[in-house]
């Protein structure tokens, strides 16, 4: 365990050399190397089938990988063992395309969710859940049932739930897929106020719109592997000079 | 502490909810359960009714005496408190000829002929009751073999047979109880435990969020086995109500019948220790059978 106190610069999240065959053959990932320090902000964009959905469920440990190593928050995930994988999925956070909210809890109960899991005590629950809700504004929303809520406005409460537990890492997949690009760039910012307080931030999404309005690092996956990595504050416009990307883009908008 | 126990009962009491809200499909659980276990405690109840009927063992292994005739009252009696002395021996009472005669008399019906008797043709008459310890067989007959070997005695009666076959009849249905038991107990069982692993799959979006946030295999069984434990207290209480009906509709019919033989026999129901055991064996096969389902189904269930 690396002690993660101190310095800016620690590694997070540490891909070396990974590889992940699915067992009916597919390759969703080809000798990948990726390196993500505490703190950054990364969108990951890429096809569909470009792997992902596959590193980011290698991250929560969803999925094992086939060959190499991966280290988070300095843990090596190779060995977690089946029953030390709660206990490590807590400092995830984790951001669905399709919110997974439980549907028959309120929405105060889906954010403690946890919370519960955790052991905190029920004053401390409450107290953190409102504050969460807050941090998404949501506070006033605690007694309402998920499907009374559009869809933005769960995205957000997926949102509170992920970060409720103040983990190091959040990670998000597609978080945007569903929302038109006023309540994308909500969310957006929502995942950047968190960053400000030190979480380390992954977003798996191919929005054009989304990756226009913020200049963070981008990591662009092909075949499984890391194609294109752009550091932060460069402009998506002014590397886009290959047509075919072009094209993915265009397709992106149109979501 | 405190957050654990106020976990288990939000837990414990969210299962009853849930539970509450498909009322069908819970009462027919339960009433499946409770019917599993209303047999082996009806089948305890016969056992133990007809112990009380059949009366106090002792009593019915009594050695019936015949004094030799003609014998005074007197020397009956000193024989009867030679025998008292003895250690396998409880008490001794005496029946003296002219009390037999008069208890004859009352309950045959033959007072003309016995009044045309010139004598008391009746022998003195003693009733040996063994002590607790020497009611077994072996006992008796050395008892009895004693008994006869005394001058003034004439016949020992010591009818053990119909004792002994009526033992091996409860002995045999006792026995059948505990295979019963067995049988239903392991029902109940798997009636719990398919009913989980019904339950499990309806909330298999609900299991894999979960442990998606971290829920440890335990976290997510606990309310599974809570769900367990109010079937099996269900089951048990349904079993209870079922018993106690049985024995309410057949009270009467059985004090009526009783009343005919003479005998002041009333039906006996559960006692408070059958109920704890009823109640409790309800809910330990809940438990086990939701725990049993519950470890085995949630393993297959990861998120994807």
């Amino acid at each position: 365990m690396r002690c993660s106190s101190g310095t800016d610069t620690i590694r997070m999240i540490r891909f070396d050399h990974v590889f992940k065959r699915y067992p009916n053959g597919r390759e969703a990932l080809s000798d990948l190397t990726l390196e993500i320090d505490s703190g950054e902000v990364v969108f990951l964009t890429g096809h569909s089938g470009a792997g992902k959905s596959s590193l980011l469920k290698l991250i929560s440990l969803i999925e094992r990988p086939t060959r190499g190593q991966l280290i988070v928050n300095g843990q090596n995930v190779n060995g977690v063992s089946r029953r030390k994988v709660p206990a490590f999925r807590r400092q995830i956070g984790m951001v669905f395309q399709d919110h997974k909210l439980l549907h028959d809890r309120t929405i105060f109960d889906n954010v403690a969710l946890p919370l519960i899991i955790a052991g905190v005590g029920t004053k401390e629950i409450g107290k953190r859940v409102r504050a969460a809700l807050d941090q998404v504004g949501l506070l006033g929303r605690e007694q309402s049932m998920p499907l009374e809520l559009s869809t933005g406005e769960q995205q957000r409460v997926g949102i509170a739930r992920a970060v409720v537990s103040k983990p190091p890492v959040l990670i998000a997949d597609e978080p945007t897929g569903n929302l038109d690009p006023e309540l994308s760039l909500e969310v957006m910012n929502i995942f950047r106020r968190f960053n400000e307080v030190g979480v380390t931030v992954l977003v798996a999404s191919h929005d054009l719109y989304l990756l226009e309005h913020f200049p963070v690092r981008r990591v662009r996956l092909e075949g499984g592997r890391v194609i294109d990595d752009m550091p932060a504050g460069v402009s998506a416009g002014e590397k886009l000079v290959d047509p075919a990307k072009l094209i993915t883009g265009a397709e992106g908008a149109m979501r | 502490m405190s957050a654990w126990l106020t976990r288990h009962a939000q837990t414990s009491i969210g299962s009853l909810g849930r539970l509450s809200q498909h009322k069908l499909a819970t009462l027919l659980t339960v009433l499946v359960i409770g019917i599993a276990l209303a047999l082996p405690a009806c089948l305890h109840l016969l056992i133990s009714n007809a112990q009380t009927a059949t009366g106090n063992w002792n009593k019915a292994v009594d050695l019936t005496v015949f004094l030799k005739r003609p014998t005074s009252a007197e020397e009956a009696t000193r024989t009867a408190s030679r025998i008292k002395q003895r250690r396998d021996v409880s008490n001794v009472e005496v029946i003296t000829a002219d009390a037999a005669l008069k208890e004859f008399r009352h309950d045959s019906g033959f007072g003309a002929a016995i009044d045309a008797l010139n004598e008391n043709p009746l022998p003195h008459t003693l009733v040996v009751t063994p002590a607790t310890d020497f009611t077994t067989s072996a006992n008796l007959d050395s008892l009895a073999a004693d008994l006869r070997a005394m001058p003034s005695v004439e016949i020992v009666q010591l009818d053990t047979a119909w004792v002994n076959r009526l033992n091996a009849i409860l002995e045999t249905v006792r026995r059948g109880l505990i295979v019963a038991a067995a049988l239903l107990a392991l029902g109940v069982m798997v009636i719990v435990g398919n009913t989980i692993r019904l339950d499990i799959q309806n909330r298999r979006a609900e299991i894999e969020v979960t442990k998606l946030v971290g829920g440890t295999d335990g976290f997510v069984r606990r309310p599974f086995l809570y769900n367990g434990i109010w079937y099996g207290l269900g089951g048990g209480l349904t079993a209870w109500i079922i018993t106690a009906a049985v024995i309410a509709i057949l009270r009467e019919p059985i004090g009526r019948m009783a009343g005919l033989y003479g005998s002041a026999f009333e039906l006996g129901g559960l006692d408070t220790r059958a109920t704890l055991i009823l109640l409790g064996g309800g809910i330990v096969l809940g438990w086990l059978g939701s725990y049993l389902a519950a470890t085995r189904h949630l393993r297959a269930i990861e998120p994807t």
